[in-house]
């Protein structure tokens, strides 16, 4: 007789969900099982996703906090559409996820915790697991709770510690479910409990208890395998794009040979960028909590001015609030950089949602003309490379940038494949040696339009900047309406220009077909995934998919005049095709807007270009 | 912190700080003097002529660095204090000097006010106090005095004013002193015992808007009542003023009283010593709040504790962490902890 064991399925991708109370440590599970997913090799995406309050009244709806990884063989670009498995570790984590699942999708519950009290908080009339709602599903039920006990007995802990590791044999099973090997994770145990012996020892025992649990009940027909992805040579880890972003910022000063300086205030969700830089004293980090945004992004300009390389980190609102200081920026001419990690709007919004809706106040929201480079990160990973280029074209171009990124793409992680600071491309500041006899505050490069950097400490280059209007090449303070104009008019060449220094847009499919997908920032994962599957299918379907927005890539008009349709998707009510309608009113352009505070799936946007494509 | 200047071979000029810019500030203007005496300052001071930065805010006062051939910044208003904390941390060698006035600090500015003041950077922050907004043609500000009228209180302001000494204290901050701009000597004086002081040092310059609010320091001023409406407190000397030298400050119960010397058995001995490094902020949050007729508006140095400043521990951090740490570049950061390798 074969053993169960023997029954592997396998899988080319799965995505699972672990949800559960916001005390039940589901984001350490999904974390351990990411860790996990690394070691056998698969390529992955994961996102957390938990309610704006640290314990939201607890065994609610709004107390849900869920962990969802997306692994594969295949490249994977997102943290996945719909669940093939989801731990439900109480009734209100099962309602609440129960549109994020497959029709087929597993489901392990904590069945413990299907008392009628919870299933009253979680909004249930009656009990799911009996009255038909989770038909076609397999379902597990798993008296966790118990069982836990029963696996620390002869540990004497008391109840409410060893309920603690509740969530360990939740991992347990699925471990066992994806034929993962679950003694790495002792490791993590013996680590993170170092000072408690007993702690150790318990959540091992509970991890090897969910995984026999798994092996022994009957509920599984088979298990699954997914075997490792084909990626290329090197050292892999996996990061959000928060820690990418704030190594990025790192990365760009060592290469710049310029000092970091970070004037910052907490945001969500922002924060950890803040967090992990005032962790790095070691590289010489200088990270002042600022009191509040204004302080932040001003510190930052008082840094620019001094020689750092400045940094101000934020979300929408922080935007909003930093608007007068980085137009400051814009006419002194000197290097900040400015991450937005967007967030749902307006005002505080949707705290822990993300959204793309800050783009029109990154390029418009300021008073007067003022114009500032605007690029936004697409992926986790990217906000490495973005963060590092947004340093340099601010530090070259003597000018401030905005760096969108968002929440989806903050919190998400992914596989990273660790660059070399050294491979990455040189940062060169404009720096003007002491007693430059030529050194005026507004001379300018001929061929980028950006003026120089003279650091105050160095002897012969005293001069003064400010908020005023200053004379062109000497940079007194003018009123002369022809020195305005001319001003005007040479801030915003000097950021057009930026465009001679920034890769070409690319397309990914063809030149010329059917439908042109068009999209920017932190959706790349979800329409890459999208116009693969539809080009396997064998559509006429393109997509090209921004980076650069201010100023846009030069073959920008070239590539959108090769299709019959173009369709610009957005979690936004349409700021980046109303920037395309305004630059390139010639071309005609469909939309697909989103704005609820969730990502795109792949199926809908598919849904939307078959139907143009029916129209044709 | 890295000044290891041989001081004799600078030597500096008022003519060195001199700038090409028209000086635009109103005839009569007590802004000039402070200019005049920051001018006879920064000679003195023993700095390299390009290791000075003279950042602002905006108002009146906020033109100065134009008027100074320094670095320079003349910010957005409100936020010196925001921008010179940048340029401190950036650079701790650079000798700042932020100027700002009383709606730029204590109006739009006041919360960077009261942050700068307990971080304690060592930045000399000189706040002149005109209590009226000059540059948008006199509304009242934050220092104005209950009922005064201006043309946006022309019925008199129905708000309780701002002290910045008080506030300074109340703050935290280490340092602070007043001047007037109708005494050169002083000023310059308080303005190097800044300079020398490690932390932030708070100035309030009672500056006299001539064309807004004319002769409102008149008490403490005028050639005729200053003398009774003034005390200059020096560290170590009995509190005693007056044109005679013949009143002093005595405690009493919990309040500070002006009494005559001679008068009631009262002899110097009687009288506060004055002591500005005392970390106890009492007594000079007593004397920051002085206010004529009562009691005589106290100048010169009224509170200087040191302090550790925040580039120090910051740099000191740094200095530490770079010695523990086995990061020593980026790309060990990069590799560092959880990565897997794929062959």
């Amino acid at each position: 007789m074969t053993s169960k064991k023997d029954r592997v399925v396998e899988l080319k991708k799965a995505v699972i969900r672990f949800a559960g109370d916001s005390g039940d440590g589901m984001q350490l599970t999904g974390n351990l099982f990411s860790d996990s997913t690394a070691f056998a090799g698969n390529d992955f995406a994961t996102f957390p996703d938990y309610p704006s309050e640290i314990r939201a009244p607890q065994g609610t709806i709004s107390g849900v906090s869920g962990f969802q990884i997306h692994f594969g063989k295949v490249d994977i670009h997102t943290s996945g559409d719909l669940a093939d498995v989801l731990i439900a570790m109480n009734p209100a984590s099962l309602k609440a996820n129960m549109n994020w699942i497959t029709r087929e999708a597993i489901i392990i519950v904590d069945s413990d915790t299907f008392t009628d009290k919870n299933l009253e908080k979680a909004g249930y009339k009656s009990d799911p697991l009996e009255d038909g709602t989770l038909s076609g599903h397999v379902v597990v039920k798993a008296p966790i709770g118990t069982m836990t006990k029963e696996a620390v007995s002869p540990l004497n802990l008391d109840n409410k510690t060893a309920q603690k590791s509740k969530n360990m044999f939740a991992l347990g099973i699925v471990f066992y479910m994806f034929n993962r090997d679950y003694k790495p994770t002792f490791k993590f145990f013996e680590q993170k409990f170092k000072a408690n012996p007993l702690i150790v020892e318990a959540n091992k025992a509970v991890l090897t208890a969910g995984y026999y649990f798994g092996d022994t009940i009957e509920a599984f027909a088979n298990t699954f395998k997914v075997e490792p992805a084909d990626l290329a040579k090197g050292l892999y880890r996996n990061v959000t794009g928060n820690l990418a972003t704030a190594w990025g910022l790192m990365a760009a000063s060592e290469r710049a040979g310029r000092k970091i300086f970070l004037g910052s205030y907490p945001i969500t969700p922002a924060t950890e960028i803040l967090q992990e830089l005032t962790k790095h004293k070691e590289l010489s980090v200088i990270a002042l909590q600022a009191e509040d945004e204004i302080a932040g992004v001003v510190s930052s300009i008082g840094a620019a001015f001094t020689g750092s390389l400045a940094v101000t980190t934020t979300s929408g609102p922080g935007l909003s609030l930093k608007s007068e200081a980085i137009g400051l920026a814009v006419i002194t001419e000197l290097p900040i950089v400015i991450v937005d990690v967007q967030r749902g709007g307006p005002s505080t919004g949707l705290p822990t949602k993300s959204e793309q809706s800050d783009l029109y106040q990154a390029l418009f929201g300021r008073n007067g003309e003022a114009p500032v480079i605007v690029m936004a990160a697409i992926s986790p990973t990217d906000c490495f490379y973005a963060a590092y280029e947004a340093c340099k074209l601010a530090l070259e171009h003597m000018t401030p940038v905005i760096l969108l990124t968002d929440g989806s793409i903050a919190n998400g992680s992914e596989v990273f494949r660790i660059p070399k600071v050294a491979d990455l491309q040189s940062i060169t500041p404009p720096i003007v040696p002491a007693n430059d006899p030529d050194y005026k505050p507004y001379k300018r490069n001929p061929e980028s339009l950006s003026r120089s950097w003279a650091l105050p400490g160095t002897p012969g280059l005293r001069h003064r900047l400010g908020g005023l209007e200053k004379d062109n090449v000497f940079g007194n303070v003018s009123s002369d309406p022809k020195n305005h104009q001319l001003m005007c008019e040479l801030r915003q060449e000097k950021v057009n220009r930026v465009a001679n220094y920034i890769p070409e847009q690319e397309v990914i499919g063809d030149d010329h077909s059917d439908v042109l997908m068009v999209s920017w920032g932190g959706t790349y994962g979800v329409m890459l995934t999208a116009l693969e599957e539809l080009r396997n299918k064998g559509k006429s379907v393109s997509l090209a998919h921004f980076k650069y927005i201010m100023p846009l890539p030069r073959n920008t008009r070239e590539i959108l005049s090769g299709y019959k349709k173009i369709v610009v998707c957005e979690i936004n009510l349409g700021q980046f095709v109303n920037y395309l309608r305004m630059q390139f009113p010639e071309f005609s352009y469909l939309q697909y807007n989103k704005i609820q505070g969730l990502p795109f799936m792949v199926a809908e946007l598919k849904d939307k270009v078959n139907e143009l494509l029916n129209d044709l | 912190m890295e000044n290891i200047i041989d001081t004799k071979k600078l030597i500096l000029s008022k003519e060195d700080f001199g700038s090409d810019q028209m000086v635009k500030w109103c005839p009569g203007c007590g802004d000039h003097a402070i200019l005049k005496s920051i001018e006879n300052v920064f000679p003195e001071m023993g700095i390299p002529k390009e290791d000075f930065v003279v950042v602002s805010g905006i108002g009146c006062s906020s033109r100065f660095p134009y008027y100074m051939n320094t670095y320079g910044f003349h910010g957005i208003h409100g936020r010196a204090a925001a921008l010179a904390t940048g340029v401190k941390l950036s650079n701790p060698k650079l000798s700042v000097w932020m100027i700002s006035g009383d709606g730029d600090s204590m109006a739009i500015g006041g919360n960077h006010f009261i942050h700068i003041a307990r971080r304690n950077l060592d930045i000399n922050y000189l706040m002149f106090n005109n209590k009226i907004y000059g540059l948008t043609k006199g509304q009242y500000s934050p220092t104005t005095p209950k009922g005064s009228k201006t043309k946006t209180s022309p019925q008199g302001t129905f708000e309780t004013p701002f002290n910045p000494g008080e506030l300074v204290i109340g703050a935290r901050g280490k340092f602070f002193a007043r001047v007037v701009d109708t005494n050169l000597k002083l000023m310059t004086q308080v303005f190097l015992q800044a300079a020398e002081h490690k932390g932030t040092s708070i100035i309030e310059i009672l500056a006299n808007c001539v064309i807004f609010n004319n002769q409102v320091h008149a008490l403490i001023t005028g050639r005729e009542t200053k003398d009774e409406s003034q005390i200059v407190l020096e560290a170590g000397k009995p509190m005693i003023f007056g044109a005679d030298r013949d009143k002093g400050i005595v405690l009493r119960g919990t309040k500070l009283v002006a009494v005559e010397i001679g008068k009631d058995g009262i002899t110097e001995a009687d009288l506060l010593v004055h002591d500005p490094s005392d970390p106890d902020p009492g007594i000079h949050l007593m004397l920051a709040n002085m206010t004529p007729p009562e009691l005589p508006a106290a100048l010169g140095v009224i509170r200087s504790v040191a302090a550790e400043t925040l580039e120090e521990a910051m740099y000191a951090s740094i200095e530490r962490e770079k010695k523990a740490s086995k990061i020593k570049c980026v790309d060990d950061l990069l590799t560092s902890g959880g990565t897997w390798t794929i062959d």
